[in-house]
């Protein structure tokens, strides 16, 4: 295989907590992903595992406490976030966000909005640009007589196309998606996930996906990451993971999926993620599975049945 | 047909007046819960779920105007009670949980005295047991929603705690002083699925172990099938399909009920199997709305859908508001 498009390195971002000297608050904790160009790959976990933290490193909105960042051969992570705006691969990685409401701005119509980051970060200028809008807005399926309204002219499925649109129009290497139809209703949500999978076929994009709803993370991805606490619980092929999660808290997490049988129930709460101990699995207290080991040593990542799992007793 | 409905909605109309029109928000809705039965109200945004809910507990908005119907909540009128009787009720008698628990509980008030809150209003209501203190009450009511180390949990703030937790308390205030019919508003939404999971479970535990009725708002079918009992499906104000929830899924005969199903994804389903409802909700404020206010939406539809508003039968078991209701070759060309 080749060199895949991002390769993510024993990844760690830790925040200082306030009021409490010396404190830290470990968001992410040496987590490693590769991700080959035009693949796609979901990332799920509950709220507070670090999900949204580990997107906003990937759009160098962040800085690393730990380990690289690797994005087409070049180490990203070496370059400040403050500097990244003007960096050459700055175009390369788009985000759609969450809320296609929230997430555009009300005094732009939609032509303006999916022109900004055109006239940012760009090279095309006026009537080239023009072009690129229509051009995007199509590939999208937002009819021209849509593109001079504003956001509270359009309905939820047509922001959320402007929001994609935006996030096209420079022609990134790799999407990041963060719950791109949790706002949505489920009609609008199936139009949606039908246009992301024609897009990702038509333009061979490269799909970060978040969501906390599997079934739709199963839909559209090739490969699932789980998140629990920071660290990285499980990663393999998605059909098998939700098939057969191996996991402890996978197995919760798919379990608890409504339309299921039996679930797998958790106890207590989720342990603090400032200054964790090193030396017990971040699951340790809620697993339905955990034994003494797991208090006094961090499962490694092992590899079973082509994915990594860390777990001391996943089989 | 043993027992007596507890909660008979009948031809249920409501308006509110805006400055850009009349909003015709509920239509002719009819809803019948027995005691101890676990009611799911599905339909997406706009469909009126909410505002059905809220006016029961008297709670609408000012400009909303109730224009027909009754809703009879053990022999009483719900839609004609005067303030203070309905003030009365709320808490003690029908209760709520809203949707985001967060913004719902006082942000300045410690949680284990806000329960006391409801309990002393109900007081007088609540007779003999005044003995045990209202604090030790409190703490009983969070303890009864597991969770843990109540003694402490009543000092705390909401922001202290995480959204679940917040949700319990939200159960705990709801059920205080032991309704017999819960509305549960979209309980969940905004909770991870492992949370939501055991919020549910809490509430149909809580529900059955009391013989509570309990209307469950959603727009999860999913969800609404792994607890409910029945299962009412809205669209745009209208109630156009209830049935047992078994029967609903085996077949459903509502085109809108079957496309909401074929657009939601699940363990099976691939993107090219997922069958959106076409179009849009229609605008509720138009005066041309056709009869079924689903007949833009429908392939099936026919001149007599958009003339003749087709009612639901409230003493069917499978009732259906659907002039051309889906058969089973229907139903297996629809791929449900």
């Amino acid at each position: 295989m080749s060199e895949p498009l991002l390769q993510v390195e024993r990844l760690s971002k830790r925040f200082p907590v306030a009021g409490r000297l010396g404190a830290q608050l470990y968001a992410v904790d040496d987590v490693s992903f590769t991700l080959a160009a035009g693949e796609s790959l979901g990332l799920v976990g509950e709220s507070g595992c670090g999900k949204s933290t580990l997107v906003r490193l990937l759009a160098r909105l962040l800085d690393v406490s730990d380990g690289r960042i690797v994005f087409d051969g070049e180490d990203l992570s070496a370059i400040p976030a403050a500097r990244f705006a003007r960096a050459p691969q700055r175009p390369a990685i788009q985000m759609v966000f969450q809320d296609p409401t929230d997430s555009l701005n009300p005094r732009f119509t939609a032509r303006e909005t999916i022109a900004e980051p055109l006239a940012l970060l760009g090279s095309l200028r006026g009537a080239e640009a023009g072009a690129r809008v229509d051009e995007v807005a199509e590939q999208v399926g937002l009819p021209a007589a849509l593109l001079s309204r504003y956001p509270h002219q359009l309905s939820g499925g047509q922001k959320a196309r402007v929001g994609i649109a935006r996030a096209l129009a420079l022609k990134p290497r790799l999407l990041i998606l963060d719950e791109p139809t949790a706002a949505l209703d489920v009609s609008v949500q199936a139009v949606v996930l039908q246009l992301l999978d024609r897009l990702r076929r038509e333009l061979g994009l490269t799909l970060l996906f978040v969501s906390h709803d599997l079934n739709v993370v199963r839909l559209l991805t090739d490969r699932v990451a789980v998140m629990y606490l920071g660290r990285m619980a499980e990663i393999g092929p998605s059909e098998a993971v939700f098939r057969a999660p191996a996991h402890p808290y996978t197995q919760a997490l798919v379990s608890a999926i409504p339309g299921q049988g039996p679930r797998v129930k958790l106890t207590g709460e989720v342990s603090s993620p400032i200054d964790p101990p090193t030396t017990a699995c971040r699951f340790h207290g809620r697993c339905p599975q955990g034994q003494d080991l797991c208090g006094r040593q961090a499962p490694p990542e092992r590899v079973l049945a082509g994915r990594r799992v860390a777990c001391h007793f996943a089989a | 047909m043993t027992q007596p409905p507890l909660l008979e909605v009948r031809d249920f109309g409501l308006e509110f007046r805006t400055r850009s029109g009349t909003v015709r928000a509920l239509e002719g809705v009819n809803l019948t819960l027995r005691k101890g039965e676990m009611l799911g109200l599905v339909g997406e945004s706009g469909s009126g779920k909410s505002v059905l809910a809220y006016a029961l507990l008297g709670i609408s908005d000012r400009a909303a105007k109730v224009t027909a119907g009754r809703a009879l909540y053990g022999g009483m009128d719900l839609l004609q009670a005067d303030d203070s009787l309905l003030s009365d009720l709320r808490g003690r008698e029908i209760s709520m949980i809203f949707q985001s628990p967060r913004t719902a509980l006082n942000p300045i008030r410690p949680v284990g005295l806000q329960i006391e809150d409801v309990l002393r209003r109900h007081a007088a209501a609540r007779g003999p047991d005044l003995g045990t203190s209202l604090k030790q009450r409190a703490v009983q009511a969070l303890r009864e929603v597991a969770i843990s180390d109540p003694e402490r949990r009543v000092k705390a703030y909401p922001f202290e705690m995480s959204g679940g937790m917040c949700q319990r308390v939200m159960i705990a205030l709801a059920l205080a002083c032991r309704p017999g019919l819960l509305i549960a508003d979209e309980p969940t939404t905004g909770l991870d699925v492992t949370t939501q999971a055991a919020v549910m479970d809490l509430i149909a535990g809580l529900a059955r172990e009391r013989q509570m009725a309990t209307i469950f708002i959603t727009h999860d079918l999913a969800l609404a099938a792994d607890h409910c009992d029945r299962i009412v499906v809205m669209h745009a104000g209208h109630a156009v399909e209830a049935a047992p929830k078994a029967a609903l899924f085996a077949a459903p005969r509502h085109p809108y009920t079957a496309r909401l199903m074929t657009s939601t994804p699940n363990a099976i389903s691939t993107v090219d199997s997922l069958m959106p409802v076409p179009g849009n909700l229609p605008d509720l404020r138009r005066s041309d709305l056709p009869g079924c206010r689903f007949a833009e939406r429908c392939e099936r539809a026919q001149d007599r859908c958009r003339i003749e508003r087709p009612l639901l039968d409230a003493d069917a078991d499978h009732a259906v508001a659907c002039w051309f209701p889906l058969t089973a070759a229907a139903q297996e060309a629809a791929h449900v």
